[in-house]
């Protein structure tokens, strides 16, 4: 085999640890998957009947949000599986090993990406289950889905870079936490034109907001009334806020990993 | 397969003047070592001395600022695959997947080591057998006790029959048993033929696997030898008394001479014993003969915790500039 089937084979052995670990631990796949779906049930049932919406169903507003908060409360998964090989020891074992250095990343990467889709999959499954529709057929929900899973694979490299940084577990455990605020100041949940005004801005430009409303779009569900200029560009943010991600933190990440050696 | 000579001699670990800097403080400063082939070479010292930074260098986890290292025949700057190839290591923790069991272990890190699936499931099952893990193959490691957890990582180190084996602090953290796991798989080892460079802060650990020695001090060996020669550089062997009225102390040390060394709190006076017995003998004459009574008389072979004790007390400490 030559360096690149190696570096499959090692990315894929690497992606395989995670699978093997679903099948040892099901409990806590299970509960990874449907806490997701708690807090859509939460917002459907309990917290959604308090919330003024433009016409139209609540949870047809509620689910393209909720889509898009799955893609950031995937980013703990990220840090906190990177952060616990670097402190374990396990990173410096593959460092130690003759294996493709790449395959550190690029199998936690694909490991990821694997969880997302059946995190996805399951809570595309739980709106349908609450009457929440797509309209647009086909080719509109696939774009909806790949757009979200764009802004998963730029989340992916924040992950890598805060989980390379990030070692004392109380700053691990403080990130939790401020994944929250990060992803309730956004439209995902409430129109941002109910917020005071400049949280109201901040929750308009968050990158998650602008995959929110391109997905809804996308979905044809119905977005906020909101005549923003990053609401209106909804679309073109959510292809470009990815972007902009990758390319500062996958950088950063790359060099984080080569100065464990130094 | 190749190895560095030197003098006609084979060493398979050989470092030159590596320095590791971080900012002002020099972790490695002019470290030099040499491991002939099929021993197990100890580095001593304290935490900070730049044990765990001395392997990361050989084992290519982390590059030196300056000076040269071989492993195997390769060197660690520009061979790293090679070098990579020819080594395990045995980190201070012990570098396992919790949530997997101690088979899969093996078996991920057997494929990373490049085995195809059905060897690296047979090599997985040899080390379980040999480690005494057979029975605990299925079970996930974060049930496993400190002394499996350790014969695991060890066995995780060993899945490519490397003939170099590093072991960072390898008994760290174990009740007496596990370490006495520990040791008596190190050893198995050593008889099949594999170098170890083994680290470790217990003067006993050293003492009891190592065939030679280095005690380091701020970054760089201060002394090398087997643990006798090592022994003997504080010194023979000393008589010791200790004495059941601290009023008789004076009298004590007065009869063993200029060397007398005296510990208050302990009763305690020792003194060179060149002749051993004889000097024994004569002690215990000149004590009965004094009318002292003591506790207890006898002589004691100096033990390495002496040893690092006077070197690293008497090495200078140097400036960074």
């Amino acid at each position: 085999m030559n360096r690149l089937t190696w570096a499959l084979a090692d990315g894929w052995t690497v992606t395989r640890r995670e699978v093997t670990h679903w099948t040892a631990n099901p409990g806590q796949l299970v509960a990874g998957l449907l806490f997701p779906v708690m807090v859509l049930l939460l917002f459907a049932y309990l917290l959604g009947g308090g919330i003024e919406v433009p016409g139209g169903d609540y949870r047809e507003f509620l689910l393209p949000g909720m889509f898009a908060m799955t893609m950031i409360f995937g980013l703990e998964g990220t840090f906190t599986a990177i952060s616990t090989d670097v402190t374990k020891g396990v990173t410096d074992r593959f460092r130690s090993l003759p294996m493709a250095s790449s395959a550190v990343v690029s199998g936690r990467a694909a490991a990821d990406m694997l969880t997302t889709v059946l995190a996805l999959a399951v809570l595309l499954a739980s709106g349908l289950a609450v009457g929440w529709r797509a309209h647009n057929g086909l080719g509109g929900a696939l774009a909806a889905v790949g757009l979200l899973l764009w802004l998963r694979f730029a989340l992916l490299w924040m992950g890598i870079w805060l989980g390379l940084k990030i070692r004392n577990p109380e700053a691990v455990m403080a990130l939790q936490i401020l994944v929250w605020p990060i992803a309730f100041l956004s439209n995902a949940i409430t129109s941002p034109a109910t917020m005071p005004g400049w949280l109201g801005v901040i929750a308009d430009w968050n990158p998650l907001s602008s995959t929110a409303a391109a997905t809804r779009e996308l979905f044809g569900n119905p977005g906020w009334a909101n005549d923003t200029w990053a609401a209106a560009h909804a679309l073109e943010l959510s292809l470009a806020w990815p972007l902009v991600i990758t390319a500062i933190f996958a950088p950063l990440s790359v060099r984080a990993y080569r100065n464990l050696s130094r | 397969m190749l190895y560095g000579t030197l003098y006609g001699m084979t060493y398979t670990i050989e470092a030159r003047g590596l320095v590791k800097r971080y900012g002002d403080r020099a972790a490695l400063d002019g470290f030099d070592l040499t491991v002939p082939r099929g021993t197990v070479h100890g580095l001593l010292g304290p935490n900070g001395a730049g044990k765990t930074t001395a392997v990361r260098v050989l084992t290519t986890l982390l590059r030196a600022d300056a000076g040269s290292a071989r492993v195997a025949g390769f060197d660690v700057a520009r061979d790293g695959g090679e070098v990579r190839r020819h080594i395990g290591l045995v980190g201070q923790h012990a570098a396992l997947d919790e949530a997997l069991s101690g088979r899969a272990n093996l078996e991920m890190f057997g494929r990373l080591s490049h085995l195809r699936p059905k060897a690296a499931g047979r090599r997985a099952g040899e080390l379980l057998d040999r480690f005494g893990l057979a029975d605990t193959g299925r079970k996930a490691v974060k049930h496993y006790s400190g002394g499996m957890r350790r014969r695991l990582d060890l066995a995780a180190g060993l899945i490519l029959s490397p003939p170099v084996l590093f072991l960072d602090e390898p008994t760290t953290g174990l009740d007496p048993r596990g370490r006495a796991e520990v040791w008596a798989a190190v050893r198995a080892l050593v008889a099949d033929g594999t170098t170890v460079l083994l680290t470790t802060q217990y003067l006993e650990e050293a003492d009891q696997l190592a065939h030679r020695i280095s005690v380091v001090h701020e970054g760089r060996p201060v002394a090398e030898g087997t643990p006798e020669e090592l022994k003997k550089t504080v010194g023979g062997d000393r008589v010791e008394i200790v004495v059941h009225d601290p009023a008789d102390l004076p009298a004590v040390a007065a009869l063993l001479g200029p060397g007398a060394e005296t510990d208050h709190d302990t009763r305690r006076v020792s003194a060179p014993a060149p002749d051993r017995m004889a000097t024994l003998t004569a002690v215990v004459h000149d004590l009965a003969a004094g009318g002292i009574a003591a506790d207890d008389v006898a002589i004691r072979r100096p033990t390495l915790d002496e040893v690092f004790l006077h070197l690293t007390r008497s090495a200078a400490p140097r400036s960074h500039a």
